[in-house]
């Protein structure tokens, strides 16, 4: 890695090698952004100044690598925390048979530099959660190429967090990037000023679930044994082990067992590779459908990093199950979004205000409406209004004083049923 | 650079922290405190500082299943709303809907989950299967057949079942509280 980086840093670029992108960055056009600076600025800015991360390099990461590299990011970050297996082949074509078993990041980093001269590719072979936010202030920009849930929420709320009102700089654009069989979306998201990941929580596809008394009495599809095995034949037989789904064993024992079922009520097409994909909710990948919308993600990265046309706004919806149909709409920010929504206030309290003053101070604010405010911090709870049980167990810390509970600058957590979203405060004393 | 980005680093502002409360925290924390639950209905936190598993105890003031304690176990884990809570029956109970390892028939658990319902919204729906068992869906096959076959006869099973008795070689819990 070292070699490569000291070969391609030492080579200039050569003669043309950006002659078709320059025509878009050496002058703009009548609808470009007045903010854009044609001509040599926003080429040194983009080739010298930006940093991207992108998150995920697996069957949209590898795409997304190729075309920001061959578009003039030169300095780009990835992160994995998956190896390669010999299932990603067939699509994800940063990877040879040599490099089954080896990081995802890693290679991928290595193969990109090798074959792009001048981009430097850092990896980092680990879960995004290992990063803090001095890690994610760096960047300009986020690319996700994921295919958790988990993952994608976790690093939405991360960005949606480290905006901070008087650091312009904390604000990372994040264009998140997902497919499934024929379909696909990119999404720009602008932390706290569109819609964030979590605004969309209820929109997403859920994984197909099976009414799980179809599971126990009327199976006919192969996907029903096997659910029959994993949901609830394994932890009949095994009560204390979690199946890990990672786990070759685990994934041949559930075969065994949803096959012989499989027999029993003559149902065909239980196999090996169809128990892991069932028990992983692995959803077909097909290369074409990552490339559109890998393709689609760089192609905003490029706008938003050097504003030279107008960028997604901000969710572009492709359906290639019927015909190839491409949609792409202004997803509203939610109010109730836990993440984005809500509102957050500054209190003032002396330093000797108790719980049951500061609940009072909610109530009579005019501004919020609020009754009956539950109570917490990130770790601990401060008053619960209910369930009973919670009630009882917070009840003494009404008469305790804030300042026990909640350092100066502190946040506190308030939910109320009269609030459809999340308040949020911040406390700080006077003394 | 689009209009959001300032080019030049502002070094002197200091990153304000931000609450480290996950939106899975706060949608707990929000569903619990304004859980409306009937008196045929409590809840109980073994760690109260832990809220994402806990028991529910529907005791059941109408119906065939009235007289007994229900306990159910809630595991919520970190990807909540997105994911059900993981709920089971705690007790060997003799039901058409629950099968003898405590799984539960409850569409709102698996596949007609949706992030918009709450933990209200499974509780209401857990102690509607005591009201109106439903031999259609069924999970103990014996007990729905019982059911829609002899209802009598599955009238009689449910209270010795309640009692603690043994019905066709299965051992019941004494649920039973009165
Ligand atoms: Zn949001």
């Amino acid at each position: 890695m070292a070699t490569a980086e000291l070969t391609t840093t030492q080579k200039p670029d050569w003669a043309g090698r950006y002659f078709h992108i320059d025509q878009v960055l050496n002058s703009g056009g009548p609808r470009t952004d007045p903010q854009f600076a044609a001509g040599d600025e926003v080429k040194k800015f983009l080739r010298e100044t930006s940093k991207i991360l992108v998150i995920g390099a697996g069957g949209l990461g590898c795409e997304i690598l190729a075309n920001l590299a061959l578009t003039g990011f030169k300095d780009i970050h990835v992160i994995d925390m998956d190896t390669i297996d010999i299932s990603n082949l067939n699509r994800q074509f940063l990877f040879r048979p040599k490099d089954v078993g080896h990081s995802k990041a890693n290679v991928a980093a290595e193969f990109i530099m090798k074959r792009v001269p001048g981009v430097k590719v850092t990896p980092y072979f680990g879960k995004i959660q290992d990063k803090g936010e001095d890690y994610y202030m760096q960047f300009h920009l986020v690319i996700c190429g994921l295919d958790s849930v988990e993952a994608r929420r976790w690093i939405n709320a991360t960005l949606v967090n480290m905006v901070d009102e008087s650091n312009p700089d904390s604000l990372k654009p994040m264009i998140d990037g997902g497919t499934e069989g024929f379909k696909g979306q990119a999404r720009v998201i602008i932390p706290t000023v569109t819609s964030c990941y979590e605004c969309s929580l209820d929109m997403l596809n859920k994984p197909t679930a099976f009414p799980i008394c179809t599971i126990a009495n009327t199976p006919r599809l192969p996907e029903h044994c096997i659910e029959w095995a994993s949901v609830l034949e394994w932890p009949k037989v095994f009560a204390d082990k979690k199946l890990d789904t990672d786990d070759p064993e685990h994934i041949g024992w559930l075969y065994k067992v949803a096959a012989a079922r499989a027999a029993e009520f003559k149902i065909e097409g239980v196999t090996w590779s169809l128990t892991q994909g069932v028990v992983k909710n692995i959803i077909p990948a097909i290369a074409s459908t990552n490339a559109i919308i890998a393709a689609a993600c760089c192609n905003e990265a490029f706008k938003i990093a050097t504003s030279s046309a107008a960028y997604l706004n901000n969710y572009f919806m492709l359906i290639g199950t019927e015909s190839v149909y491409s949609y792409t709409f202004e997803h509203e920010k939610r109010a109730d979004c836990p993440v984005c929504g809500g509102e957050a206030v500054d209190i003032n309290l002396k330093s000797d205000t108790t719980v049951e003053q500061l609940i009072d101070i909610l109530i009579e604010k005019q501004d919020i409406q609020i009754k009956k405010p539950s109570l917490s911090t990130s770790t601990k709870q401060i008053y619960f209004q209910a369930p009973p049980q919670l009630e009882q167990a917070t009840r003494p810390n009404l008469e305790k004083k804030v300042s026990e509970l909640v350092p100066d600058g502190g946040d506190i957590t308030v939910t109320a049923t009269t609030l459809p979203f999340n308040l949020s405060i911040r406390i700080t004393y006077s003394s | 650079m689009i209009k959001i980005w300032s080019m030049k680093k502002n070094e002197d502002a200091a990153a304000k922290k931000k609450p480290k409360t996950s939106a899975a925290q706060i949608r707990v924390q929000k569903d619990l405190t304004e859980l409306d639950l009937p008196s045929t209905m409590q809840t109980h936190f073994p760690d109260p500082n832990d809220l994402l598993n806990f028991t529910l105890t529907i005791t059941p003031d109408e119906g065939m299943y009235k007289g007994g304690a229900f306990k159910f176990s809630f595991a919520i884990n970190t990807n909540y709303p997105h994911d059900p809570p993981k709920v089971k029956c705690l007790q060997t109970i003799y039901h058409p809907n629950v099968d003898l390892e405590g799984n539960v028939c409850l569409n709102i658990l698996r596949e007609d989950w949706k992030p918009v319902l709450n933990l209200n919204s499974v509780m209401v729906g857990l102690q509607y299967l005591f009201l109106e068992p439903n031999a259609d869906d069924p999970l103990n096959k014996e007990a729905a057949i019982e059911m829609s076959k002899n209802r009598d006869q599955f009238l009689s099973n449910v209270k010795s079942s309640m009692n603690g008795r043994n019905i066709k070689g299965v051992q019941y819990d004494k649920v039973s509280v009165s």
